[in-house]
């Protein structure tokens, strides 16, 4: 031990190096050493979302829940939209679930940067961790919401099958796309705030391109290939597929949702890492 | 030999400001129409890669190079703009430099600003974790000094009360507990002091100095010069982004002085940014006369004369002035309404001249700084900037002293009396 420390002592290595223009890292260390904040910065979210609020936690649940109902009195009984022969409130729940988790961290770890202006500017933290956290507060509404797919599941009397333990798989899927979109859109957002004024509409936008309050049987045989290319569709319909046993999923859907998960998620966390240096002086 | 915490070598920071092309000034604001006008020339530029605008380079902090020990209390001094809070904003890696590194032997705490991240609905208890966490406390720590925290705090009654209900002292003396409690081999601190009530102050300084002590390292931004050499042996000097001088404290901060006495300002302006709905265009001393000036006989009244803007109406705000002696010790405060009041508290928006008069008579000859604030009583400051500094000179002739000065904040003719109570020879005779 003794020996140990002298060495160090004669040989010191600074823990860290102030630097411009470092070489590219993930900045795991750093990570690691504040996990403990990835927690609390989730649990503020939580906390600080229905506060002052009179029904407090029950927006949870009424939230995806009205969202749905007025989807099925629009497009299910005045569109008499196809749902597969499902009821069509469970057809619209089981889509909504990773929709709701995929646009909701869009529009939370979006602006969640400059919602931080104050933290960034004052003190060092790896960045990272705010957006992270709001997707990661947002995990907490889709827990809830999916209990709710479970009840509903039962009331209607959909069997549960197999097809539950590729769930988790698809729930990946979700959170690798949110999880890159947002890194994407918080980082540029500090620079060009264009990128928070136009993240509403881009999210309506893809609301309607996404077979959420539709089923794909609607969209012609010939142009089901070029809707496909929405990455979105890919796990809208393997949530559906595992829970409720809808024949949507294809295997092109699958492959697509999956490799444009893994290259939002890559290319979403390097170009996050690669501003995060200038933030604190244009934030 | 003591084990080295920082060595910094060349650091510099450079700030790009870009401003129009055109001959004219450009204008300070630009409309949303004017925007939206230059977008086709800005896109055209950039195409023909073509700079539309003039970039130009301000080093914020140039060439920059120390070692600092384990156990070392650096004070970092200088005037507004001179590079400290860049700097510290590098050494905790807030920002990055622009050249030069710094390579840093230890864990960083950093204290830029108190109450970083605390959050207004949130419970004290929940705030002191989460700004824990924020400055880089494990949650187990946390937990494990929480009583400590909250009793050096001295919020015991309130603390699963939301934050947004603390009065200002008792949130400030929260988050300094927090930060005190933070225990880094390296402390990083920028004039959180210049808050709270003296007895706090007091306290702050006594857990600094512990800091110290115990072998850590202690880098401290102040304009505080009897702070910084209560607190600290070394200090290091910046003035326009370069290091002036560097050595023990009081070499230092008698440098400073010197420096800061021979700068012939007598009205200093500022740009207004428009971040705020008042905001002061320009300081200056006038003499009785009228004149400006920045050396007044003590015998002199001096006329504290500011001007400002205001660009949103302001409801209930107030203007202080406060005035320092160079070493940092406060002269006096004072607040606009303090005589029974004259002004309205109530601004609309447009540009405002004040004046404020400091009685002949009465100061000591040194030299002075001072500062305006105008804002809530005990809350937002919409401004808050520093003086330049001024001289008094003693032209009174007390031939007391062999040095021909006397030394004391106040030189005033006061009034004395004596009568004999008692004759004194008749308790000899007895």
């Amino acid at each position: 031990m003794d020996f140990e420390e002298k060495k160090i002592r004669s040989n010191p290595k600074p823990l860290f190096l102030i630097e411009p223009q470092r070489k590219f890292s993930l900045g795991l260390r750093d990570l690691w050493i504040y996990r403990d904040l990835l927690f609390i910065l989730a649990e503020r979210d939580i906390k600080l979302r229905y506060k002052q609020t009179i029904l407090g936690i029950a927006w949870v649940i009424l939230q995806p829940l009205v969202t749905a109902i007025i989807f099925t009195i629009v497009f299910g009984n005045f569109a008499r939209m196809p749902s597969e022969g499902l009821p069509y409130i469970l057809f619209v729940f089981a889509g909504l679930l990773p929709w709701n988790l995929f646009s909701s961290s869009l529009s939370r770890a979006g602006g969640s940067l400059v919602s931080n202006a104050g933290l960034i500017s004052k003190i060092y933290f790896p960045r990272l961790l705010v957006p992270i956290a709001s997707v990661g507060a947002i995990l907490v509404d889709f827990a809830v919401a999916f209990a709710v797919t479970m009840i509903l599941m039962v009331y209607f009397g959909i069997p549960f099958t197999w097809r539950l333990a590729a769930l988790p798989y698809f729930l990946l899927i979700t959170l690798l796309t949110s999880m890159g979109v947002s890194l994407l859109i918080s980082a540029l957002s500090v620079y060009y705030r264009d990128f928070m004024y136009a993240l509403p509409f881009l999210i309506q936008a893809w609301t309607y391109a996404s077979p959420v309050v539709y089923s794909m049987s609607i969209i012609p045989e010939q142009w089901r290939w070029a809707v496909s290319i929405n990455p979105a569709i890919g796990f809208i319909e393997g949530f559906r597929w595992s829970l409720l046993g809808s024949q949507g999923l294809t295997r092109e859907m699958f492959l697509i949702s999956t490799i444009s998960a893994i290259v939002f998620f890559v290319f979403g966390l390097i170009v996050f890492r690669r501003v995060e240096r200038g933030f604190a002086d244009v934030i | 030999m003591s084990s080295l915490s920082f060595r910094i070598q060349n650091l510099s920071k450079a700030y790009f400001i870009t401003r129009a092309q055109s001959g004219k000034k450009a204008a300070r604001y630009k409309t949303l129409q004017q925007e939206i006008l230059s977008i086709p020339r800005k896109i055209s530029a950039r195409l023909q890669r073509q700079e539309s605008d003039v970039r130009e380079t301000v080093w914020a902090l140039k060439n920059i190079s120390f070692d600092v020990h384990s156990g070392e209390a650096i004070a970092i001094i200088g005037r507004n703009g001179a590079g400290k809070s860049t700097l510290l904003k590098i050494l905790s890696r807030i920002t990055d430099p622009t050249e030069g590194r710094a390579e840093v032997y230890g864990r960083v705490g950093s204290l830029l600003e108190v109450g970083t991240g605390f959050h207004p609905e949130l419970t004290g208890r929940e705030n002191i974790f989460l700004n824990g966490a924020i400055i880089g406390m494990m949650r187990s720590e946390i937990a494990r000094k929480l009583d400590a925290i909250i009793a050096f705090a001295e919020v015991e009654q309130y603390i699963d009360t939301p934050v947004k209900f603390f009065s200002s002292g008792m949130y400030v003396r929260l988050a300094f507990a927090v930060a005190a409690h933070l225990e880094p081999e390296i402390l990083i601190v920028d004039e959180v002091l210049a808050v709270g009530d003296a007895q706090f102050q007091k306290k702050c300084l006594g857990k600094m100095g512990d800091v110290a002590s115990q072998g850590r390292t202690v880098l401290f931004v102040t304009h505080n010069m009897s702070v910084a050499a209560q607190l600290c042996s070394r200090g290091i000097l910046l003035n326009k982004g370069h290091k002036i001088c560097d050595g023990p404290i009081q070499e230092v901060v008698d440098t400073y002085m010197r420096t800061t006495a021979n700068e012939n300002i007598t009205e200093k302006t500022f740009h207004p940014s428009r971040r705020s709905a008042a905001q002061f265009t320009r300081f200056c001393l006038r003499n009785r006369q009228g004149k400006q000036t920045r050396i007044f006989k003590n015998s002199e009244e001096i006329i504290f004369e500011v001007e400002y803007e205001v660009s949103a109406a302001i409801s209930d705000d107030h203007i202080g002035l406060i005035l320092e002696r160079a070493d940092g010790l406060t002269v006096i405060k004072s607040v606009d309404d303090d005589d029974g009041l004259v002004l309205p508290t109530n601004r609309e928006p447009g540009k405002y001249i004040t004046t404020v008069r400091f009685p002949g008579n009465l100061l000591n000859e040194g030299v002075y700084q001072f500062r305006f604030v105008i804002g809530k009583r005990r809350g937002v400051k919409h401004d808050d900037q520093l003086g330049f500094a001024f001289e008094v000179e003693d032209w009174t002739n007390y031939s007391d002293s062999s040095a021909g000065k006397r030394n004391g904040v106040l030189l005033k003719p006061l009034k004395w009396n004596e009568t004999r109570i008692e004759n004194s020879q008749l308790k000899m005779s007895s």
